[in-house]
């Protein structure tokens, strides 16, 4: 104990050279770094979605319109399925602290269980995400697109009325539909129920919505892509897929690393090394995906 | 890290080096390689300017179909050797060239460490950066030739493929060129920065760290918090380009042809742009200004006056490099209220500045100066950040920016401030350290013409340019022949293209005293300038591993040069303090 105290006396404080600042090593330093120009990359990209969203803050589609569905799921859940991806990733950070404690006890089989737990958890992620994109692009109830771009919605009794249920079609049968706008105006004015929402979220009656379709109405729209979009503004789904995606890939590689990682810790690779720093490092990475979904969960579902 | 005897073969030894000082001179020979085409550019583009349409032989160095029929440069190309040109300075030659170089070369020399902390991505960030190069200059022999909208790719030109010729090809080769080399700039800013802050040795503090090390680290913090940014706005763009996203494009007809587009903006590409566009500036100068500090204090045989307010001027710079990208765009329609408040940001850049150029004057103050070839160079980028200063307070104004915007004076400010100022401190760097690099002295005498040459000729290339941009005359314009009311410019246009044209031959001889230094150049001595870094400890011939045996540790700062009671004028930083001596 003195021995201990006297040598930590005569020890020159970290920032005075020949030692390691916060006792951390060149590779975790280096990670965070890392972790610092990722984190202005995502800003620039979630600045750019404010700076365009709020430009358009009228028009932009409401997410709770957007997100409503979820597997096997009938009626309208907004934002549940997302919540439930958040859920999952959030609980994938938990088993990496796991990991990373067990790698700190030296412990093995611990690691091995809870990077494979880990693993899963971006496994059900990345999947989940590929069905809300693949809902996504497929669309819900359809829109109309007016000359001016904007997009415009059919509702019945204060609910979204899909297009596909005025057309008499399912839009679920596998099958690539395509309405010719004559055919839907026709069939839209013998409904009487049926009326219009604007983009800027006003309402019309029946007769109004008409009358305004006959002079503005463009084409209709089916589900999203990176040039048109049914919910409304096409900015909403170029910044949806691109930021979704961007992240997507984050999360992907992480997925990669964690598994080179897994199979390193199988083959005992640190334990010969004596640390575990190697989970450590790529635990920060996951983290910091975990935690840049947050901020985009924020963004893009939630305000 | 204690891997300094073994063996290498040719490849490991000058190729896929991980040996910092190996990848420094990659990074200058590189740099330097470019630097001779980007300023051969400049030489063909002021050829046309003098002799607007009219043949030049000089033109005979460019790939097949640049010209017209008549001989003449064809205006598309003209602005492809523009944007080429800045790309290649800007980048290349300033950023990788200037910061690589040094970073690399001086950091684990001057903070006494072995090597960098990761040698490999060290090598990784080096090769990065040669693929990068190779892509750009790819680009010059496509057909439809290189990126042509301007070294600041504004979209519509940049994102629309039919808009012009360069559009096509050379600009997705411009942006995956761009791509790669912001990856090799990261990992090699992630690596400067660690090292330091891991790597120092035994006693050398933050507080003793020699300012061409706090300047480079600074910068690779700049860089590392900037270029993600600009790598955003990148991807951004490739993917309106590419995929038919609108984030920067809304409401086009092009040809006669209305464009899906709908809703986004150019103004957001010149946000996310100048985020990182101003940060890059002090990218560019922020080493530069170290080297001089550190070739300052050795030729003035005088401390640096004010280290720690030196160092405060470093760490305000950059915090106030990041607030003030709006000045770049007082004319896209910005709310004056917001302009007025760039143009506070901006002009609050001049504090900082001056305390920079006054501590530099103490130091020369009353000094016994010895004008080596690189104390010269060094004088000479604080006497052009003065210079190109003084006109950065009438652009940073957005009341007096919006009646030169986009003029020659605009091109005549940032040549100075950012072009010569950092030209001049790589120019510093390159004399001083040369016989730390080849174990040779450089030619003084080619020096000294060298300086002279390229001092006379820059000013009379960049001086008059404020001129040209006070009468009006738009910067980029492929002539100045088609409007009456610039008749009366040509003359000077002329003189400008005379010293353009004398200042790239005084740089062939700066070519070769480099070459022929390397192979014919006296042996140098262990410290030849009697300089008090760390780097002088080392062995004159090249070692893995920088010092043979322990590594120095370190007692005292950097600058204690004349100091009272030493034995000679300069005390190293490993000289143990005497008995009773104080540390400065």
């Amino acid at each position: 104990m003195a021995d201990t105290l006297i040598q930590n006396d005569m020890k020159a404080p970290a920032w005075e050279g020949g030692d390691v600042p916060y006792k951390a090593s060149y590779g975790k330093m280096m990670m965070w770094f890392f972790l610092i120009t990722d984190t202005l990359t995502f800003s620039a990209f979630l600045a750019a979605y404010g700076f365009s969203r709020f430009k358009y803050e009228d028009i932009w589609p409401v997410p709770e319109d957007v997100f409503t569905h979820f597997p096997f799921l009938h009626g309208e859940h907004p934002l549940l399925f997302v919540a439930l991806m958040t859920f999952i990733l959030i609980m994938s950070s938990v088993t990496m602290v796991l990991a990373v404690n067990y790698g700190h006890k030296k412990e093995k089989n611990k690691v091995i269980m809870w990077l494979s737990l880990t693993i899963i958890g971006g496994f059900m992620f990345l999947a989940s995400q590929a069905w809300e994109w693949g809902h996504f692009i497929h669309g819900d109830s359809g829109a109309i697109q007016l000359k001016n771009t904007e997009v415009v919605h059919v509702y019945n009794d204060s609910h979204r009325y899909s297009i596909y249920d005025i057309m008499g079609a399912d839009s679920h049968d596998g099958q690539h539909h395509h309405f010719e706008l004559n055919n839907f105006q026709e069939k839209f004015s013998l409904n009487s129920d049926l009326y219009i929402r604007l983009a800027n979220r006003t309402f019309l009656n029946h007769e109004e919505s008409i009358e305004y379709l006959n002079t503005n109405a463009n084409q209709v729209l089916l589900g999203a892509n990176l040039k048109d979009n049914e919910y409304g503004h096409v900015l909403f789904a170029d910044y949806f897929f691109f930021i979704t995606g961007f992240h997507g890939f984050h999360v992907f590689s992480g997925v990669v690393l964690l598994i080179i990682l897994l199979i390193n810790t199988i083959k005992g690779t640190y334990e010969r090394r004596g640390h575990y720093e190697m989970v450590e490092k790529i635990g920060l990475y996951w983290h910091f995906v975990d935690l840049v979904w947050v901020f985009v969960f924020t963004f893009f579902y939630l305000v | 890290m204690s891997d300094h005897h073994h063996k290498e073969t040719f490849i490991t030894k000058y190729i896929f080096s991980t040996d910092h000082k190996m990848i420094a001179k990659q990074f200058l020979l590189t740099g330097m390689f470019m630097a001779i085409i980007g300023m051969l550019m400049s030489a063909i583009f002021r050829v046309q300017l003098a002799n607007p349409g009219e043949y030049s032989v000089l033109y005979e160095l460019l790939p097949g179909g640049w010209l017209n029929e008549d001989g003449g440069l064809n205006p598309d190309k003209y602005l492809a050797l523009v944007t080429m040109h800045g790309t290649i300075l800007v980048f290349w030659v300033l950023t990788a060239g200037l910061s690589g170089t040094f970073a690399n070369f001086l950091i684990p020399l001057q903070i006494g460490a072995r090597d960098m902390a990761s040698g490999f991505i060290n090598m990784l960030s080096y090769w990065f950066f040669f693929i990068a190069t190779v892509v750009l200059l790819s680009s010059l022999f496509v057909e439809s030739g290189p990126a042509s909208g301007g070294w600041t790719i504004y979209p519509p030109l940049s994102a629309l493929p039919q808009a012009i010729p360069g559009s096509g090809t050379g600009m997705t080769l411009w942006l995956y060129s761009i791509t790669l080399f912001v990856v090799g700039s990261l990992l090699g800013g992630l690596n400067y920065i660690v090292t330091i802050l891991n790597l120092r040795t035994k006693g050398m503090s933050m507080q003793r760290l020699p300012l061409t090390i706090w300047a480079l680290l600074i910068t690779a913090i700049l860089g590392v918090l900037s270029f993600p940014v600009l790598l955003s706005c990148g991807l951004l763009l490739l993917f309106d380009r590419s995929f038919g996203t609108s984030f920067y494009l809304s409401d086009i007809i092009i040809n006669g042809e209305a464009l899906h587009n709908v809703g986004g903006s150019p103004i957001l590409f010149e946000h996310l742009f100048w985020f990182l566009g101003h940060p890059e500036v002090y990218i560019i100068l922020l080493p530069a200004l170290g080297i001089v500090s550190e070739v300052i204090a050795v030729n003035s045989r005088k401390p640096i006056f004010g280290y720690k307010a030196m160092v405060g001027a470093l760490l305000l710079i950059a915090f106030l490099s990041f607030i003030v990208w709006g000045h770049h765009m007082f004319m896209t329609g910005m709310n004056p209220f917001l302009g007025s408040v760039f143009t506070f940001t901006t002009l609050l850049i001049a504090i900082p500045s001056a305390v920079k150029v006054f501590n530099y004057l103490a130091t020369l103050w009353r000094a016994n100066i010895r004008f080596t070839p690189a104390m010269l160079f060094a004088i000479g980028t604080v006497s052009a950040f003065i210079t190109g200063g003084l006109t950065g307070l009438i652009l940073g104004d957005s009341a007096l920016d919006i009646n030169v915007h986009d003029t020659y004076f605009v091109v005549g400010h940032f040549h100075i401030v950012m072009g010569l100022s950092a030209i001049y401190g790589m120019f510093a760097g390159v004399y001083h350290w040369f016989p730390k690099m080849y174990g040779k002295m450089m030619n003084k005498t080619l020096g000294y013409v060298h300086f002279w040459g390229t001092f006379i000729c820059a000013y009379g290339v960049f001086f008059p340019m404020h001129f040209l941009g006070l009468a009006g005359l738009p910067r980029r314009y492929y002539t100045n022949s088609s409007f009456p009311m610039f008749d009366g410019l040509a003359d000077i246009n002329e003189i400008i293209t005379f010293f353009a044209l004398a200042g790239a031959i005084v740089q062939a001889i700066f070519i070769f005293n480099f070459i022929y230094s390397i192979f014919k150049g006296t042996k140098t001595t262990a410290n030849p300038w009697k300089s008090n870094t760390l780097e002088w400890t080392t062995p004159v011939e090249r070692i893995h591993g920088n010092w043979p045996g322990e590594l120095p540790v370190v007692t005292r700062w950097a600058y204690d040069y004349s100091k009272p009671g030493m034995d000679e004028d300069f005390v190293m930083q490993n000289v143990p303090l005497k008995e009773g001596e104080e540390e400065h």
